[in-house]
């Protein structure tokens, strides 16, 4: 196992390699370059001024010199500076140490999509499990009704619904952002409700549109599982349903949901544009988007860099889980 | 978001300028101080030093905490700022700056020319990643007589320059001599003169303005302004109705029908005027249909500039007869209009030899039909619906009209920059100075440069040069009166629209007056009376 292991974290390695190479190639191929966002159609602009900016921002040498600087500074675990107008260093971007913890956007994106995931988890779980135990029941049509709502309704229109109902028709719930203006005049357990209500609204949403998937998973995979010979034999046995159900078929049913979690790990990071434009979070989702759209190259690879880390480690935990739940896994 | 900056770019050098002002001498009767602004902004700024940034939120706020030498008055004429007054030499070289005495940075080390020469210094420095070089490099020599004095001197006479001492260039010796002025922290914590200075930036989501308890022309009353970040406009709206934000800018629907109500009406004021910046379609004059004068001016008459500003605006703008705002001092208001006359339409293209031979509802020359297309970028609705009208009306007189959005650095980069369009919708941002030699001047067609219509017409080339080579502004308005007068008739761009700001602002908010620059050049003078301030803020 320690060799399978072993073997797997060297295997990462040339991928990783690939994945920013690839990456980087295919940054280059969109049209524009990081400079015009001071230069395009701006009258006051010589070519002479373009080239110079161009030259500031290295983006005169050949692509893959470019690429071999950027490669080196990495491997000194450095993403280099913004090329948007504020220079400031990439890491800092995601990670702002001058910052509280609870206003960093790496942070952010993270405990809002932690959260959700837990919450899609605690209810899909057993929403599936009934589904399953209870096919074709009434109960069954009615969840499978509310979660494929919950799937195929635009987020942003159900929050924007959402956002109108309880914050401007009922005055419950703020509308966006993470605090009010108020914030700091608050008390502590002031601040921590004013953080937590806004809070409610973007994790219900994100919550309830992504409930459908894990849900069915479960539903189906269950519907697999007690299908097989052994449950028989256990029902055989004079097992309680319970015991049945809980102890010896979900073991083997939460193996596909395993996986769904290994590939879920860099959407923790990733965050959705949509999404956190809408509710005004300042996450990953917004500052990557910015940054694809203003062509900042050292961010955007920083980014992309550390997601593909994330996906790799995602796919190793995923593996790791499997050896915990499957021994035919683990004897390999 | 590309073609936001993109109109805001050039007149943020001027706005920014213009953010404050002397007018009111009367006293407010009940001004008191206190209460917080609250701007809903979609975009975040990124650096506020001025000459660094290029986008406008940036610029918006800078424009906050900086203040520049000379800045526009309400009726668009150049007055002091930091500068008490200025001597221009007889043959428009030397412009001398005597400076305000006493004026103080917030962190109380006073203002001298010292602080202007800096800035200046920096703007031309090679290592400086600014966009607003060039204005500078056309200086000859400055200098600095004493402390309160500040002289250029010019190569030739440039009537823009008095404007260019503006807010982008005051910067604080002091503070930041012998330092890497894109890296330090002065960027995104910056000790400025203005209104107002930072108090705090949470990335992503507000920058909190404190005032300036000494701002040199008297303490603003509002306590502070806080910039809010909210990147979609429909829940920025949201925000407006739930109270949470003060002001913001509408959208023409939200302008004319989403805020009509009592409740807006009660609880908001309104405000309207022009944008420095204009919609157009323009040529390609190289084409060669195009190359012909006729065919220009028939689609001019087939195109019914009053309807794309009812349609497409709400009403909320004006028809443009030429690159100039209209009432403003370069605007002639009496140069050719292309009235909507189909028959003169379909005259002018017979004239030029477009027929419709074989009966199809399309014209033709030469055996080849009428038909081109109409780039524009991507994600603008404005100008897509404007291209929508435009070929609905086209089609009336026999041409037929295609409509591409591009993604707008694909669209500069692979067929502006190219030459590869037949015509495209676009806008210019404008400055308060109507220098418009980048965009007219024959000279400018190279790759990246502006004129990519090609325009070319030796009278226009010798005005323009004259227009930038005096400070006498009836011989200027003369100059750029006739360049109107020949761009209406020779049609290199059919000027379609100016659009309106329209700019929201909760009621308890007063000492607002509207003027050709818009409405945030007092604010320093905008206050809340007592019993209807809503944030207590301890002084």
């Amino acid at each position: 196992m320690i060799t399978y292991l072993a073997k797997r974290l060297f295997e990462m390695i040339p991928t990783l390699f690939g994945i920013t190479l690839v990456s980087f190639l295919i940054l280059q191929l969109a049209p524009g370059k990081p400079t015009d966002i001071l230069t395009e159609m701006n009258p006051k602009i010589t070519p002479e001024a373009r080239e110079r900016l161009e030259k500031l921002y290295g983006l005169d040498k050949p692509l893959m010199v470019q690429y071999g600087i950027w490669l080196k500074r990495v491997a000194q675990l450095d993403f280099g500076n913004s090329f948007s107008t504020d220079r400031r260093p990439v890491m800092e971007k995601i990670w702002d140490t001058k910052q509280p913890l609870l206003e960093r956007r790496l942070f952010i994106t993270f405990m809002l999509n932690l959260l959700s995931m837990f919450i899609i988890m605690i209810i899909a779980i057993p929403l599936g499990i009934f589904s399953a135990t209870h096919q074709y029941s009434l109960y069954d049509k009615i969840t499978t009704v509310i979660v494929f709502i919950g799937f195929a309704m635009p987020s942003f229109w159900f929050a924007l619904l959402l956002m109108m109902f309880f914050g401007i028709h009922l005055h419950w719930l703020p509308i966006s952002g993470l605090k009010s203006v108020n914030h700091d005049s608050l008390s502590v357990l002031g601040q921590i409700a004013d953080r937590l209500s806004h809070l409610i609204l973007p994790i219900f949403v994100s919550a309830f549109t992504g409930l459908a998937a894990d849900s069915r998973y479960m539903r189906s995979s269950m519907l697999e599982v007690i299908r097989q010979d052994y449950i028989t034999a256990a029902r055989a046995k004079g097992l309680s349903e319970k015991t049945v159900i809980y102890k010896h078929a979900l073991k083997n049913a939460l193996l596909p949901i395993i996986t769904l979690m290994g590939l879920s790990v860099p959407g923790l990071i990733g965050g959705s544009v949509i999404f956190e434009n809408i509710f005004g979070i300042p996450g990953m989702g917004q500052l990557f988007y910015a940054s694809v759209m203003q062509r900042d190259y050292p961010l955007v690879m920083g980014i992309l860099t550390i997601g593909a880390i994330l996906t790799l480690i995602g796919n190793l935990l995923a593996d790791i889980g499997y050896m915990f739940a499957d021994p035919r896994i683990r004897a390999r | 978001m590309k073609q936001l900056y993109l109109v805001l770019l050039i007149a943020m050098l001027f706005v920014a300028a213009s953010q404050q002002s002397v007018t009111s001498s009367e006293k407010p009767e009940q001004a008191t101080y206190g209460d917080a602004l609250i701007a809903g902004s979609i975009g975040e700024p990124s650096i506020l030093i001025p000459m660094l940034a290029g986008d406008s939120a940036s610029h918006e706020v800078a424009g906050l905490v900086f203040n520049g030498l000379v800045k526009y008055d309400t009726d668009l004429s150049v007055i002091g700022d930091l500068a008490d007054s200025w001597d221009i030499s007889p043959d428009g070289l030397v412009i001398t700056f005597h400076l305000k005495k006493g004026v103080k940075w917030t962190d109380g080390v006073e203002f001298t020319a010292e602080d202007i020469m800096f800035g200046y210094k920096t703007i031309i420095d090679e290592k400086t990643p600014t966009p607003y070089k060039e204005d500078y490099l056309q200086v000859k020599k400055a200098e600095m007589p004493d402390r309160y004095t500040f002289r250029v001197i010019y190569e030739k006479p440039f009537a823009p320059a008095l404007t260019t001492w503006g807010s982008l260039i005051v910067l604080p010796k002091h503070l930041l001599e012998g330092k890497d002025i894109t890296k330090t922290e002065f960027t995104r914590n910056p000790i400025g003169l203005g209104p107002y200075k930072l108090l705090r930036w949470s990335p992503g989501q507000e920058v909190v303005l404190e005032s300036n308890k000494d701002y040199f022309e008297g303490r603003p009353y509002i306590s502070r302004y806080v910039y809010k970040i909210i990147p979609d406009p429909a829940t920025m709206f949201l925000e407006l109705h739930a109270g949470s934000i003060d002001m913001m800018g509408l959208t023409p629907i939200q302008y004319t029908k989403q805020t009509s109500t009592d409740f807006y009406k009660e609880n908001f004021q309104k405000f309207r005027y022009p944008v420095f910046s204009y919609t157009y379609m323009g040529f390609n004059l190289k084409h060669p249909w195009f190359k012909d004068k006729r065919v220009r001016q028939a689609i001019a008459h087939a195109i019914d500039k009053s309807e794309i500003v009812d349609v497409v605006l709400f009403g909320l703008g004006s028809p443009a007869t030429g690159p100039y705002v209209p009432n403003t001092w370069p605007y002639n208001p009496h140069v050719r209009k292309y009235e909507y006359s189909l028959d003169k339409a379909r005259n002018l293209l017979k004239d030029a030899g477009w027929v419709d031979r074989d009966g199809d509802g399309i014209l033709e020359k030469d055996g080849k039909p009428f038909e081109f297309s109409i780039l524009t970028n991507q994600g603008n609705s404005l100008r897509m619906n404007t291209a929508t009208i435009i070929q609905w009306r086209l089609a009336k007189i026999g041409i037929k009209v295609n409509i591409r959005a591009i993604e707008w650095s694909t669209f500069i980069n692979e067929f502006v920059d190219k030459r590869r369009f037949e015509a495209v919708i676009l806008g210019w941002s404008i400055g308060i100075d109507p220098d418009q030699y980048d965009i007219w001047y024959s000279g400018k067609t190279r790759e990246k440069e502006f004129n990519f219509v090609s325009f070319n017409n030796k009278e226009v080339d010798d005005l323009l040069e004259q227009g930038r080579r005096t400070f006498d502004i009836e011989k200027r308005k003369k100059y750029y009166y006739r360049i109107q007068e020949i761009l209406a008739e020779e049609v290199p761009y059919i000027f379609l629209y100016v659009p309106d700001a329209t700019p929201i602002v909760h009621s308890r908010f007063k000492g607002i007056k509207p003027t050709t620059i818009g409405i945030s050049y007092n604010l320093h003078k905008w206050y809340v009376p007592e019993r209807l301030q809503k944030h207590r803020i301890e002084q």
